[in-house]
C-alpha cells in the first residue's frame, strides 16, 4: 500500500483526535447519561404508558385508553387536591418577602451578625420529619407553644392543624420557618450592590422606600425570579410535612396532589390512575414554570 | 445627635437607606433580635419538651424550663424503638450514597466543564432542566424497575442512583468550581502525557476539595433527612431509617411527646452540627447554585 500523503495523514490524525475527543467527553458524562435515561426520561414516558392502563400490580395491566384521564376530570378529590396544592403554593410569595426582608436585615457588619445568620438558617438544616413532629406539638390546641403565646395576649387560638379552616394556614405559616437557602441567595445578591449607589441616592434625598424600589428591587429581580421558580416547584411537591402532620386531613383540607398520588400508587396500588395524576402534576409544574419565564421578561431587570 | 455612632454598630453596607441615626439602627436591631428569637423558639420548645416528665407535659400554662430536667428521656426514647438499628441503617445509606454522589457528580462535572465535545452545552441545559421534574412524576416507573429487580426493602434504591449523578445541583456545583481552575494546571499535566482520566484524578479532583466538601455536606443532609423514598422502598422494621422511626413513634404514643421530642433532638443534632461546622461550604454552595443558575 502506498504511503499516505502528508495532508491525508494529518487529516485522518485530526479526525481520529476529534473522534477520540467525542468518545472521551461522553465517557465522562456517561454516568449522568445513563442516570438521565433510566431515572428521568424513561419514567416520564413510561408513566404516560402506564396511565393508559388499569393496573394493581397483582393482575396483568388492562389497556383502558384515556379512561384514567376521564376519571380524573370527574374525581372531586383530584380537584380538591389540585386546589389545596395551589392554596399551599401561596406560601411562596410570603416566603420570598420574608427571605428578602431577613436578608436585608442580615446585610450589615454588626458584631454577632454571623451568629444571627446561622440561627436564622438553622431550621433549614433540620430534617423535615423533625420539623413536622415539633410543629405538630407546637400547634397543639391546649399545651402547644403557639397557643400558649397567644394565651399570654389573652387570645384563644384556634385548633390549627386539627381545624379544617386553620390547617392549611398553619402549614403555610410553618413553611416560613425554613426560608434559609432563599435568604442566603438573597443575601449574596444584596452584597453585590455597591453601597455607593445608596449613598448617592441618599444625598439626592431619596427615601428609604424609594431606594428599595429603585435600587434594591431591580438588582435582586433575577434572584427573585430564580427563587420564585424553584420554590413553586418545591411547593407543588410538598409531601413529608403534610403526610406526617395531617395525613391530608382534617376533611381533606390539606390533601395535596403529591399526597393523593402517593395514596393511589402506594396505598391503594392504582398504578394507572396514580400515573395519570403524576402526569397532571408534571404538566402543571412544567406549564407554570414556562409561564413564569415568559411573564418574567416584563419585570426582571438584567444588568 | 446620631452622627457619631459610639456603639460600633454602624452598618458598613446599607440596604434600607441612609443612616439617619442610632434610632434606625435600634429599630433594625430590634427586628433582627425578634426574628432570631422567633426562629429559635421551636428549638427551645423541642428541647424543653424533651426534658419533661410525663406529668409536666400537659401543664397549663406551659412550663418553658422543666425542673428538674429529665435527662434520662434521651435513653428511654432511644430504646423505646430500635433506634440504634435505624441509626446504623441511615449511616450506611448515607455513606454509600455520599461516595456515589461525590464521585459521579465530580466526573460528570469535569466532563461538562473541561472537555469539548458536540452537544455538550445542549446536554448541560437538559441536566439543569431535569431539576424541575417533580419526584412524584417519575416515582412509579422507577419503583416498578426496583420491584422487578427485587430491590424493594433493600437499601439499593436509595444508594445506587447516587452513582449516576441524579442530582443536577451537585453536578452544577462541580462544573462551576472546575471552570475556575486555571488552564495551566491541565496543560502541564497533558504535556507530561497524562490522559484525561489522569488529569481528572490527579489534578482536578485534588484541586476541587472545597466542592467535594460542599457536595458531601449537602448529600449527607439530603440522605439523613430524606423521607419520601425510604417511606416507599423500606417496609420492614429492621430496614427503617431514623426519620421513619421517628414518625412511627408519633402515631402510636400520643402521651409520649417527651420521648418523641428527645428522639427528635438526637436526630436533628448531627445535621445541626454538620451545618455549623460546614456553614461556609453551605453558604457557598447555596449561593453558587442560586446566583449562577
Amino acid at each position: 500500500m502506498a504511503p499516505l500523503s502528508p495532508e491525508i495523514a494529518v487529516a485522518s490524525g485530526w479526525h481520529r483526535q476529534a473522534y477520540r475527543r467525542v468518545l472521551v467527553g461522553y465517557a465522562f458524562i456517561l454516568p449522568w447519561v445513563i442516570g438521565f435515561l433510566l431515572f428521568k426520561a424513561y419514567p416520564i414516558g413510561a408513566s404516560f404508558y402506564i396511565s393508559l392502563h388499569q393496573w394493581d400490580l397483582l393482575k396483568p395491566p388492562i389497556y383502558v385508553e384515556f379512561e384514567n384521564y376521564v376519571r380524573l376530570s370527574r374525581d372531586p378529590l383530584f380537584w380538591t387536591s389540585l386546589l389545596n396544592t395551589l392554596y399551599y403554593a401561596l406560601c411562596v410569595p410570603l416566603r420570598l418577602v420574608l427571605a428578602l426582608a431577613l436578608a436585608m436585615l442580615l446585610n450589615r457588619s454588626w458584631p454577632g451578625i454571623n451568629a444571627a445568620r446561622a440561627l436564622l438558617y438553622l431550621p433549614s438544616a433540620t430534617p423535615v420529619a423533625v420539623i413536622a413532629v415539633v410543629w405538630t406539638l407546637m400547634y397543639h390546641p391546649t399545651f402547644g407553644a403557639v397557643n400558649t403565646i397567644f394565651g399570654y395576649a389573652a387570645i384563644r387560638g384556634p385548633k390549627w392543624i386539627a381545624s379544617p379552616e386553620w390547617a392549611m394556614p398553619a402549614l403555610i405559616f410553618m413553611s416560613l420557618w425554613y426560608v434559609g437557602p432563599m435568604m442566603v441567595i438573597f443575601l449574596a445578591g444584596l452584597k453585590g450592590i455597591p453601597s455607593v449607589l445608596y449613598e448617592a441616592a441618599a444625598i439626592d434625598g431619596a427615601s428609604a422606600w424609594n431606594q428599595f424600589k429603585n435600587i434594591t428591587l431591580p438588582v435582586v429581580s433575577p434572584v427573585i425570579l430564580l427563587n420564585l421558580v424553584m420554590d413553586i416547584i418545591l411547593a407543588f411537591q410538598v409531601f413529608a410535612s403534610i403526610y406526617i402532620m395531617t395525613g391530608g386531613g382534617p376533611m381533606n383540607r390539606t390533601l395535596v396532589l403529591a399526597l393523593y398520588i402517593y395514596q393511589h400508587a402506594f396505598v391503594w396500588l392504582n398504578m394507572g390512575y396514580a400515573s395519570a395524576l403524576a402526569w397532571g402534576l408534571f404538566l402543571l409544574t412544567f406549564g407554570l414554570t414556562l409561564a413564569q419565564m415568559r411573564v418574567s421578561k416584563r419585570w426582571v431587570f438584567y444588568q | 445627635m446620631g452622627v457619631l455612632s459610639m456603639n460600633g454598630s454602624a452598618p458598613k453596607t446599607l440596604t434600607l437607606g441612609h443612616v439617619t441615626g442610632w434610632g434606625r439602627d435600634l429599630l433594625l436591631l430590634t427586628f433582627l433580635v425578634s426574628a432570631v428569637l422567633i426562629f429559635v423558639l421551636p428549638f427551645i420548645f423541642m428541647l424543653s419538651t424533651a426534658l419533661k416528665l410525663p406529668a409536666q407535659l400537659y401543664k397549663v400554662p406551659l412550663e418553658w424550663i422543666p425542673n428538674p430536667p429529665a435527662w434520662h428521656n434521651f435513653v428511654e426514647g432511644w430504646t423505646i424503638r430500635p433506634f440504634s438499628r435505624f441509626a446504623t441503617n441511615t449511616l450506611t445509606i448515607a455513606m454509600v450514597a455520599i461516595l456515589g454522589d461525590v464521585l459521579s457528580s465530580a466526573l460528570v462535572g469535569f466532563g461538562f466543564a473541561r472537555l469539548q465535545f458536540p452537544g455538550r452545552d445542549a446536554l448541560f441545559y437538559v441536566l439543569l432542566a431535569t431539576a424541575m421534574i417533580p419526584i412524584q412524576a417519575t416515582i412509579i416507573p422507577v419503583f416498578l424497575i426496583y420491584n422487578g429487580l427485587g430491590w424493594i426493602n433493600t437499601f439499593l434504591p436509595l444508594t445506587v442512583p447516587a452513582y449516576f449523578a441524579v442530582r443536577p445541583m451537585y453536578v452544577f456545583l462541580f462544573r462551576q468550581f472546575m471552570l475556575t481552575i486555571p488552564q495551566e494546571y491541565e496543560e502541564a499535566a497533558r504535556i507530561d502525557g497524562a490522559s484525561p482520566l489522569q488529569v481528572f484524578l490527579r489534578v482536578f479532583l485534588p484541586l476541587s476539595k472545597p466542592a467535594v466538601a460542599t457536595v458531601a455536606l449537602f448529600s449527607f443532609v439530603y440522605h439523613w433527612n430524606d423521607f419520601f423514598e425510604p417511606l416507599i422502598y423500606l417496609n420492614s422494621l429492621e430496614k427503617k431509617t431514623l426519620v421513619l422511626g421517628l414518625t412511627m413513634l408519633q402515631g402510636q404514643y400520643d402521651e409520649f411527646w417527651h420521648l418523641l421530642m428527645s428522639v427528635a433532638v438526637i436526630i436533628a443534632l448531627p445535621c445541626v452540627i454538620v451545618f455549623l461546622l460546614g456553614m461556609r461550604h453551605f453558604v457557598q454552595g447555596v449561593t453558587l447554585t442560586g446566583l449562577k443558575g
